[in-house]
């Protein structure tokens, strides 16, 4: 195999993992897996959502134990009990969902993590002013983190692996909060990680950046190891294929469309938030046409959840013009009443909001589906309610027992496919769609941006709010963002870059007339000043 | 109002809001590890009704004092049992406890209603009682006053600074992050509930040894119920606590003070305002939901199971 590893180190073995196999009932999550990482090698783990990524990273921090198989650390054959014995042999891991307390500071959240070695909060602060320095990410160790961004819990959750003795850091998918700039920002500091010796375990399912971080990349697909290779060297293609076999067709392009006349039109929607963590949204305008899918980019937490809620109807509005669907104002009307003018919505949380955890498949078609003839005078017609779940779980291939199973025993990319085929099947005359495939694996994505463009070409406007920059140049016909509850004007995609996009999403774009001769007077004043 | 009365409202108003200040105490550091313990009520009875007998039967008020305490603790391990062990359901199981709390202790004491004892009496500290209006406030109470201020010092002590307090915070607001740390999520919350029950037992043994030193059928008087309230509206912070306990012992005092001024306003409304003050103060203090927000245990009363 040719390894690819920071001279220094090559060829000295961190962890090793040997015929690696675990059984859940009815499920064999890994099978015979094998794994070599070497001091100071950044490897990727790829493969799809429910590929064993997660089963296999979970033994090696010890939250579960392999039935078979050995592994081995830094030569000896161990046996990793807990996390905490894992964090005391050098494994840091950083969870894709953060384990972060919101109301502590950031000290107190690490002073957590470190148990009894945490020692005086007010040295160990340092540490980590120090720690976060030296590793380009800074932090201030007083803040609470309800008042962090996502990057910055993420770069807790680094720093608080990084004040101990680290030998081996694995990350669980941690791009997928993080704007274009961070993620590159993110990279150096991997990178300057590994140079210092520490092995990084980089699990993802994003080509790009494994190509552009990792020396190395085990591919995983149904628990069992399908290939190895150096991603730099091998192609995209390849490796995708690797992931999701080769009779999974993958969309690379789509073409893009112009649309018609204007469906929904947001005008002047300024709108202060209720949420004291929550942003308000200043003057937002855009419009999406008929036909056509408008992408608005951005971070999390900068306006989506709101822009989110008054479009949908979750967030009435003081007046019915800010928002119009075909020219009709519809701030005043409730979710029931847009539905009923053609609105389909399906919001970021999957299992909450866009369907009942407990509740059965049948039972979340009627959630949204009501006015598809579902209710005869207010009663459930089961066997018309039955088939309808029935077709969506046909038509987009939700992988379930069937359909009286709940929402919750499916798995992020299957319920997400359910949820985009009820609201699809419903023939909306327009689609809001927030993070459409978070989370989701590279087939089951594939499928909803398929679905999302066959429905465009029907003629439907589709407004798809994402994190996922990639997904939104594939997909979208025009782009925007949102940044602190603004939003930038809209480019025709093909005219756009990924750079002029992630500007946007830091809040620099070309600012209305008004502002453009205030800062120009500003450039005078402070010339003739000088 | 002269000196003396107001001297003496202010003491009154500390004796009072003694036995509240001590089971909400105890509340909070319950709730703040996640756990939502109904059963206040039914542990103060319990531990009034064993305090109070124990002292009959011994004439010992220490020893009485003490097994009030562990009275209240088994009661709370009861809870424990079923809400964290079997992880039942919270507010069902602690409202049974008040159930089975208030019919045990009445069971039990049937045979000691009206029987009088000598109480706890008050300890005047040299010089420092003195002080014009705060001296007997402060420093002439009984023992068990002086303890409260120990414990309030503690409790506040506990959440700002110490590494277990710390620990507890972690496992309300979030149970599986704090497993996934390794802290131990189900000792901690056991801990609390044991703690939150020590507290109600002692509050209970004070009512029955010091402040009316007699066993009367449900004594508390709803006073666990008013603990349970004061811990929300104090939006989970002990300085908010020891504040809305005080303000209920002055209400309460007042009200007596009005009463016995002669003012033609009917006693019930009147035995009504402790409880309605306390309510709507601490209500209007704790409307800043920002605020709020940054004590609330998000994990409060949701049981947790932690899979392997």
């Amino acid at each position: 195999m040719n390894r690819q590893v920071s001279a220094t180190l090559s060829g000295q073995l961190r962890l090793q993992l040997k015929g690696i196999t675990k059984q859940y009932p009815g499920c064999l999550a890994n099978d015979q897996v094998d794994l070599e990482i070497a001091a100071g090698e950044i490897h990727a783990l790829l493969g799809e959502n429910g590929a064993g990524k997660s089963t296999l990273m979970k033994m090696i921090y010890g939250v579960t134990k392999p039935d078979a198989g050995e592994i081995i650390w830094q030569g000896s054959r161990v046996e990793i009990k807990d996390p905490s014995m894992a964090r005391k042999m050098g494994i840091g891991m950083v969870f894709q969902h953060f384990s972060l307390f919101e109301t502590l500071t950031v000290t107190e959240n690490i002073a957590l993590a470190l148990g009894d070695e945490a020692g005086d909060l007010q040295l160990l602060a340092k540490k980590i002013s120090t720690v976060s320095k030296q590793y380009g990410m800074e932090l201030n160790p007083d803040r609470h983190i309800h008042s962090l961004s996502v990057g910055e819990r993420q770069r807790v959750e680094i720093v608080r692996c990084l004040v101990q003795d680290i030998k081996l850091l694995i990350l669980d998918e941690p791009t997928s909060v993080l704007t274009p700039q961070e993620v590159e920002t993110l990279f150096v500091t991997l990178r300057q990680l590994a140079t210092d010796g520490c092995s990084i375990l980089f699990i993802s399912h994003k080509l790009k950046e494994v190509q552009a971080l990792c020396h190395n990349a085990t591919i995983l697909r149904g628990g069992k190891v399908t290939g190895d290779c150096v991603p730099a060297e091998a192609g995209a293609t390849k490796m995708a294929q690797l992931m999701v076999g080769v009779d999974t067709p993958i969309s690379s392009n789509y073409p893009k469309a112009t649309g018609t006349e204007v469906f929904l039109a947001v005008q002047d929607l300024t709108n202060s938030s209720e949420d004291p963590f929550g942003t308000s949204l200043k003057k937002v305008n855009f419009s999406v046409r008929r036909g056509e899918i408008l992408g608005i980019a951005g971070v999390a937490g900068n306006g989506q959840e709101e822009l989110l809620a008054a479009l949908s109807g979750e967030h009435l509005l003081d007046s019915s013009d800010p928002v119009k669907f075909a020219g009709l104002g519809v701030g005043l009307l409730d979710p029931r009443k847009r539905r009923e003018l053609g609105l389909g919505f399906v919001p970021e949380e999957r299992l909450g909001r866009g369907a009942v955890p407990e509740m059965s498949l049948v039972e979340n078609t009627l959630l949204t589906g009501f006015l598809q003839g579902l209710l005869n005078f207010g009663f459930i017609n089961q066997p018309k309610t039955e088939q309808f779940s029935q077709r969506i779980i046909d038509d987009y291939k939700v992988k379930t027992p069937n359909n009286r199973t709940a929402a919750q025993s499916l798995s992020g990319g299957n319920l997400q496919k359910f949820i985009i085929g009820r609201e699809i099947l419903q023939n909306p005359q327009l689609l809001v769609a927030a993070h459409p495939t978070w989370g989701v694996d590279i087939g089951a994505a594939t499928a909803i941006h398929k679905a999302l463009i066959e429905l465009r070409d029907k003629g439907a406007a589709i407004l798809v709010v994402s994190e996922d920059i990639d997904e939104l140049f594939l997909i979208s016909d025009r782009l925007c963002a949102i940044c602190d509850g603004e939003i930038s004007p809209a480019k025709a995609t093909l005219e756009t870059s990924i750079e002029e996009v992630g500007r946007w999403m830091t809040g620099v774009f070309e600012p209305t007339e008004s502002a453009v001769s205030e800062q120009l007077d500003a450039a005078l004043n402070t010339r003739s000043i000088n | 109002m002269d000196i003396d009365l107001i001297t003496n409202v202010l003491y009154a108003m500390v004796r009072t809001g003694t036995p509240l200040l001590i089971v909400a105490l105890g509340e909070l550091v319950c709730e703040r590890s996640g756990v939502l313990n109904l059963g206040q009520e039914g542990m103060m009875l319990m531990g009034a009704v064993v305090g109070f007998i124990v002292t009959l039967t011994t004439g010992s008020l220490l020893l009485g004092f003490i097994l009030a305490i562990v009275a209240g603790m088994l009661m709370s391990m009861l809870f424990a049992a079923i809400a964290l062990g079997l992880n039942a359901n919270q507010v069902a199981t602690g409202l049974a406890l008040t159930i089975f709390g208030t019919g045990l202790s009445a069971f039990i004491g049937a045979a000691y209603v009206g029987t009088p004892i000598t109480g706890l009496e008050p300890i005047a500290i040299p010089y420092l009682s003195e002080i014009p209006l705060i001296g007997k406030m402060l420093f002439a109470q009984d023992l068990v006053v002086y303890l409260s201020f120990g414990l309030f010092g503690l409790v506040f002590w506990f959440f700002k600074s110490s590494r277990l307090g710390l620990t507890v915070k972690a496992v309300g607001e979030n149970p599986h992050a704090a497993n996934s740390l390794g802290l131990p999520v189900m000792r901690t919350r056991y801990l609390a509930v044991a703690f939150g029950g020590g507290m109600a037992g002692l509050a209970g043994g004070y009512l029955s040894l010091a402040y009316t030193p007699l066993w009367a059928e449900n004594m508390t008087a709803g006073r666990g119920w008013i603990a349970l309230a004061l811990v929300v509206f104090a939006t989970w912070r002990a300085d908010r606590i020891i504040f809305g306990a005080y303000l209920f012992g002055l209400a309460s005092i007042l009200n007596l003070v009005v009463q016995g001024l002669g003012y033609p306003v009917s006693p019930n409304l009147l035995a009504m305002m402790p409880y309605a003050a306390t309510v709507l103060v601490l209500v209007m203090i704790s409307s800043n939901v920002m605020k709020s927000k940054m004590y609330t245990p998000m994990w409060l009363g949701k049981p947790f199971h932690p899979h392997t």
